[in-house]
């Protein structure tokens, strides 16, 4: 009895969450009267502003993933080592972003970085983009910390530091050569997280007047019928690409395969 | 002077002093053993050599420099680990190899020198294997192989062989001293194992409450103890309450026979004091050499193969004995009455 109920709440599930997903994959494919095409699709990659600011949206994503990335490994490194009594207080203050608007950031950024304050980083274009980068990080914070500090539970940092130290290692060798390869996954799973944040963001990239993915899609969503549709599919493809290149990453570092 | 020294060190955490005026001298090619229960300090000390806590003061000079202010890295000490600390994502050649890369040693006198360790702890063809593909013996001799590579003046094993099993714990350690004597460096060892400390140390400090309680040759730390704690601590102990008769002649009463200790004694006379014995040094009947004897009745009888360990009820304390085992002599049957000899100069005195 119990099995048939788990099998019943397993085809709830499957049915919920495929089933729009079905109805709006087969809707994009129906751009041309009474027969299936990738009308649509075609239509969305041919669009030179799709790729602009595609490609606009991955270059910032690689670019905040590398600030985050070097921002959260030596803090949750540094944390777990010397300073385990503020790991609450990291942790809270990487939650913020969670409870706190993206639109009350980008306020007090526009605030704070305008042409006529101290730092006019809002200036210049270089200067909007770097704001947006660290909007983005500050969005990413929360899943980024977490991967990275459950990547370091798995590995014993004190003693590994202690070796290390001990063979003559210093800070940046250490942070290096040992702790970043035995997080990297942690850190790709992270990274991917951050990948689809910034790939969808909508309100940062809007208001500080960015090219990005995110308000392009929705200037699409407000003109159009079937393109949309195909947007999302692709949006789709893109985030199941990463979480199978996740698998396929912790797969291929050598070390790790037996934990497996 | 010696080449390690260690001066009054003091360290606490908080309000709780754990190493209180630790004084030792340890000469080159030395090994010494820091033996002691948990919490009395032994890994404090080690970490305090190895740069990873700070003493609240007191001096550590390692051939006549004072290594105090110096960071961890900077200090050319090898340490081995209890919960081994292989590197996980480097093979077992790039582990060994880790040290001297970083000192800048060129790609080929690295080969040879991880090459040459590999093959002085036994494992010349798992060069490149990973961490996790070793068993823990070898991975803690992995681990030795690194701390050796880059030639440490110092060599520090924090219980390196606590996680491992019983009989890789005995081979390995025989490894350990062999190969310590090979390269002549000078070692500490902390550990919470005696057995370990005697058999493969030239000297021992049992240490209690933060404070070394005896320094000596395992010899003497088992057969002259200073301490009751290092008495107790150190192999298994039979106890006996005695009456002092005559403490300038070293004379005591022991459930009614007299005595003659080798030694006089501080106490008064009248006043109770506990003796003690290795279970070696009793002696199941009447033996030569053995003046005192006292009549008592067996308890229980432990046959261990090549030795038997008997317990029997003597002078009011009930005592352990071990004696060889004999093709000939089956052991006593239990409750049989017996007599149990012994040599007075082989007597301890606790607190006496």
């Amino acid at each position: 009895m119990t099995k048939l109920w788990s099998w019943g709440a397993l085809l709830f599930g499957l049915v919920y969450f495929t089933l729009p997903l079905i109805g709006m994959t087969e809707f994009s494919l129906k751009m041309r009267r009474g027969e299936y095409s990738f009308d649509a699709y075609a239509k969305v990659l041919a669009d030179p502003k799709f790729q602009e600011t595609f490609s606009y949206s991955v270059l910032m994503a690689l670019v905040t993933i590398a600030f985050g990335a070097l921002l959260v490994v030596p803090t949750a490194f540094w944390v777990r080592l010397k300073m385990p009594w503020a790991r609450p207080y990291v942790e809270f203050i990487t939650l913020l972003p969670l409870v706190i608007p993206a639109i009350v950031i980008v306020f007090g950024y526009i605030r704070l970085y305008n042409t006529s304050s101290w730092l006019p980083l809002t200036g210049t274009a270089m200067g909007t983009n770097i704001l947006l980068m660290f909007g983005y990080a500050t969005l990413a914070l929360p899943y980024m910390y977490r991967a990275v500090d459950t990547g370091l539970r798995t590995i014993d940092v004190a003693t590994l530091t202690e070796a290390a130290q001990s063979l003559g290692a210093g800070w940046g060798t250490i942070l290096a050569r040992i702790i970043l390869p035995n997080v990297l996954v942690a850190v790709l799973s992270g990274a991917f997280l951050t990948f689809a944040i910034v790939i969808g963001e909508f309100t940062m990239a809007a208001l500080l007047n960015r090219p990005a993915f995110g308000p392009y899609m929705q200037l699409l969503g407000a003109n159009r019928a079937y393109e949309p549709a195909a947007l999302a599919v692709i949006a789709f493809g893109i985030t199941w690409a990463c979480m199978g290149l996740i698998q396929l990453i912790t797969r291929f570092s050598k070390h790790t395969r037996a934990q497996r | 002077m010696a080449f390690l020294d260690i001066e009054h060190l003091e360290k606490a955490f908080g309000i709780l002093r754990v190493v209180k005026d630790f004084n030792l001298g340890i000469q080159k090619g030395e090994f010494v053993s820091l033996l002691g229960p948990s919490g009395c300090g032994k890994t404090t000390v080690l970490r305090m050599v190895a740069g990873f806590e700070t003493p609240n003061s007191g001096a550590i000079r390692i051939d006549g420099k004072d290594v105090v202010n110096q960071r961890p890295n900077q200090r050319n000490i090898g340490m081995v680990f209890q919960a081994y600390a292989l590197f996980p994502n480097l093979t077992v050649a790039q582990n060994v190899g880790f040290g001297l890369k970083i000192k800048g040693v060129g790609r080929a006198d690295q080969d040879i020198r991880v090459a040459e360790m590999l093959r002085l702890i036994g494992l010349p063809d798992l060069g490149n294997r990973y961490p996790f593909q070793l068993s823990g013996g070898q991975q803690q001799r992995v681990a030795l192989a690194r701390a050796l590579a880059v030639k440490p003046s110092v060599l520090l094993l924090d219980e390196p062989l606590s996680a491992l099993d019983a009989k890789i714990r005995v081979s390995l350690r025989t490894e350990i001293r062999e190969i310590q004597q090979k390269l002549g460096i000078t070692t500490i060892f902390v550990t919470h194992d005696q057995e370990e400390a005697l058999s493969i140390s030239d000297r021992i400090v049992v240490m209690n409450g933060g404070i070394a309680e005896q320094v000596g040759a395992p010899f003497e730390i088992y057969n002259r103890p200073n301490t009751k704690f290092v008495a107790n601590f150190v192999g298994t102990l039979n106890t006996f309450d005695a009456a002092v008769l005559d403490p300038a002649a070293g004379r005591v009463s022991l459930a009614g026979t007299e005595i003659t200790l080798p030694q006089p004694l501080v106490s008064l006379t009248g006043d109770r004091i506990a003796l003690a014995l290795r279970p070696e040094a009793l002696h199941l009947g009447r033996f030569e050499g053995r003046e005192v004897v006292l009549p008592g009745v067996i308890t229980d009888v432990h046959f261990l193969g090549s030795v038997i360990r008997v317990r029997a009820d003597v002078a009011g304390a009930s005592v352990a004995l071990d004696t060889f085992n004999r093709a000939d002599t089956p052991p006593p049957p239990v409750g049989a009455a017996a007599e149990v000899s012994f040599s007075a100069a082989d007597l301890i005195v606790l607190g006496g």
